[in-house]
């Protein structure tokens, strides 16, 4: 009897290791022999522990698990109460175009066999032998475009990295993924990071680099010791490529996942942000040139060296080309992550694929993007995943997590928080960010308190963090609060008054 | 081992590393479950920096602690994801549970805010001391209370 259970920490965070405990008890106390492999998630975290039982006829699942139903499953498989029957053909996931996290979910993350003879290690193969400049224009034909959030044509950065002159370059990979509402940055590590490495790896030939770190958030430990552990047991390959990695652990500041702030943490100094110029590209870590890149930019590139650039280039819609690795958390029915193509509306997503909220009730917001991201209403529906469309509607994609509030939710509590969060994040540099978070909180209480003067002094606050901010923390914290007061001003009390 | 040889040894095994000082702070502070101030002058020395810069580094960042935490450290989710969930009424029965608010320890338990665990689609979520825990409800509460003999 094989089974497979997740090792992904959002699986063990349900109960994947007491579920593995009896499965354990169980097959003994039958004389049942047990082969368990631990995948990663397949990213329907809501059916998590989602167990996999190999058939003939392919992997079939059950889930959530609990230790409880562990017995029934040496009983009579097929009508075990959690049956869902083969995993692959569940709608949440026969739905998705799954190209980052193809092997995600199916294999075990540290089995280089697995990796390999799932099309591991075809895109450095492939990279390898073309060159530098080659793969630069097939990474720029494919349209990438930063995932971490910025938006910025991958192919831009390491055609500039690439044309510099260094006796050393890196490439970093931010895996300082911060944003409420997004794990897939850890999914991919916990499920296949030498996926991750095979994309460091052709990043370094491309651009002539030939260190990497892998900048990894401390809230993340699963992630970090699969990591360590993959780099480790990639060591051969990875000096076939002449390219040298290491994992480093961020200490919790959120701020980090700024890219100038990250390098600055990196080189074992305060995370703080730098002002631009120079670019990361020309002068970065230690002052050399450098790419930062997203994690979920630096995975996708293995995919399309090995595909091509048509084919990722043929997803997608607009200027926003290839899949995104929708993440959906919070009060959702089906909360998981969702590969597809730019494209999918917003509403699609959360009423058809996701099933509304959990809690039965309506929805009322949708944070996308982050907690710098804006508080979409329902009335936002029809808005398609794609940067420039988001953008249009005072929003932004971001890292692409999402976090669903059901009509419970107190938005001027919401709006307050995001200048709380600002408030404890920010790191000092620059004064409206420093100032303007703690001012925000202060003015957002008088305007619970009934204070409409505050109204349009807050207004002013938020156009000045806008506009005056060295980064998206204080530059973007006004989305959240100024959509939360556009979208739900009965929330507001003043607003409401105004509006009366 | 004393403590200036388990610094030391930190340090050797650190020497030559490039952007060393956060490396070294995770290592000091998993040794002794804090950054002591008396080790700011020896790391800011094998590093070339000054003692107030390694301050201003350890005082940067949330992770790392000027004094010791309790016996066990409960890391509570508070960002968005977990507060759609329900997270506020966790930690008020959490607070209310343990006599604690959250920032407050005592020597047996520290509980202090966290925001994001990447647990978003199993919210409202934490960490118990070095576990997990999501789907955070009235029991699993209990649970961690007992558990912890608090």
């Amino acid at each position: 009897m094989k089974i497979w259970l997740p090792c992904d920490a959002a699986a063990k965070a349900c109960g994947a290791e007491a579920v593995l405990a009896a499965l354990k008890l169980e097959a003994e106390k039958r004389g049942v022999r047990l082969e368990i492999a631990r995948n990663g998630s397949r990213g329907m975290i809501w059916l998590e522990p989602l167990l996999e039982l190999e058939t003939p006829a392919g992997r079939i699942g059950f889930g959530p698990m609990t230790p409880a139903d562990v017995p029934a499953l040496f009983e009579a498989p097929e009508s075990h109460p959690k049956a869902l029957g083969l995993v692959e053909e569940i709608p949440f996931f026969k739905r998705q175009t799954r190209l980052t996290f193809a092997r995600c979910g199916r294999i075990e993350p540290l089995s280089l066999a697995q990796f390999a003879a799932s099309e591991g290690w075809a895109g450095l193969r492939k990279a390898l032998k073309m060159t530098p400049a080659e793969v630069v224009e097939e990474v720029l034909a494919s349209g990438l475009r930063g995932r971490g959030g910025a938006g910025f044509p991958t192919g831009i950065k390491w055609r500039t990295v690439a044309a510099a002159q260094a006796d050393q370059k890196y490439i970093v990979c931010n895996v300082d993924e911060g944003d409420s509402g997004s794990f897939a940055d850890r999914m991919l590590i916990e499920g296949d990071p030498f996926c991750l490495i095979e994309g460091m790896a052709i990043a370094g030939h491309a651009v002539g680099a030939t260190r990497g770190y892998v900048y990894i958030r401390s809230e993340y430990p699963d992630a970090i010791a699969v990591m360590r552990a993959a780099i480790a047991m990639a060591r051969p390959f990875l000096a076939e490529a002449g390219f040298e990695m290491e994992v480093r652990v961020g200490a919790g500041a959120y701020v980090c996942g700024e890219e100038t702030a990250l390098l600055n943490s990196l080189e074992g100094k305060r995370g703080t942000v730098r002002t631009k110029p120079p670019l990361p590209a020309l002068k970065g870590l230690f002052g050399k040139p450098t790419v930062v890149n997203n994690l979920l930019s630096l995975a996708a590139v293995p995919w399309i060296i090995a595909h091509g650039a048509k084919a990722y280039e043929s997803f997608g819609m607009d200027r926003s080309r290839g899949t995104i690795p929708l993440q959906i958390g919070g009060n959702v029915k089906r909360g998981g992550l969702f590969e597809t193509g730019f494209g999918i509306t917003l509403g699609e997503l959360v009423e058809e694929i996701c099933g509304g909220t959990a809690t039965g009730r309506p929805v009322k917001a949708v944070q996308v993007g982050g907690p710098l991201g804006a508080y979409h209403p329902v009335a936002d529906y029809h808005l398609p995943f794609c940067y420039e469309k988001f953008a249009g509607q005072g929003g932004l994609v971001g890292h692409a997590g999402l976090v669903v509030h059901d009509d419970t939710a107190d938005m001027l509590k919401l709006a307050r928080f995001a200048m709380e969060f600002c408030a404890i994040e920010s790191c000092g540099t620059c004064t409206p960010c420093r100032i303007g978070a703690v001012r925000g909180v202060e003015v957002i209480d008088r305007i619970a308190a009934g204070d409409a003067s505050a109204m349009p002094l807050l207004d002013d606050l938020c156009q000045t963090m806008k506009l005056g901010s060295l980064c998206a923390l204080g530059g973007f914290t006004p989305y959240p609060v100024q959509s939360a007061i556009r979208h739900f001003p009965a929330d507001f009390p003043c607003a409401r008054e105004a509006a009366e | 081992m004393t403590d200036t040889a388990r610094l030391r040894a930190i340090l050797v095994a650190h020497h030559g590393r490039e952007g060393a000082l956060l490396p070294i702070l995770h290592d000091v502070q998993a040794a002794f479950g804090f950054i002591p101030d008396d080790t700011y002058a020896p790391i800011a020395a094998e590093l070339g920096l000054t003692r107030a810069e390694v301050a201003g580094v350890v005082g940067f960042y949330h992770d790392f602690r000027k004094a010791p935490a309790g016996r066990h450290v409960i890391k509570l989710c508070r960002a968005e994801a977990c507060q759609a969930m329900g997270g506020d009424a966790v930690q008020a029965r959490l607070e209310t549970a343990l006599g604690l608010r959250l920032g407050q320890g005592t020597e047996a338990v520290t509980l202090e805010a966290v925001y994001c665990l990447g647990l978003c689609a199993c919210a409202p979520a934490a960490m118990v001391n070095d576990r997990l825990v999501g789907r955070l409800d009235a029991a699993a509460v209990a649970g961690i209370v007992a558990e912890l003999g608090a």
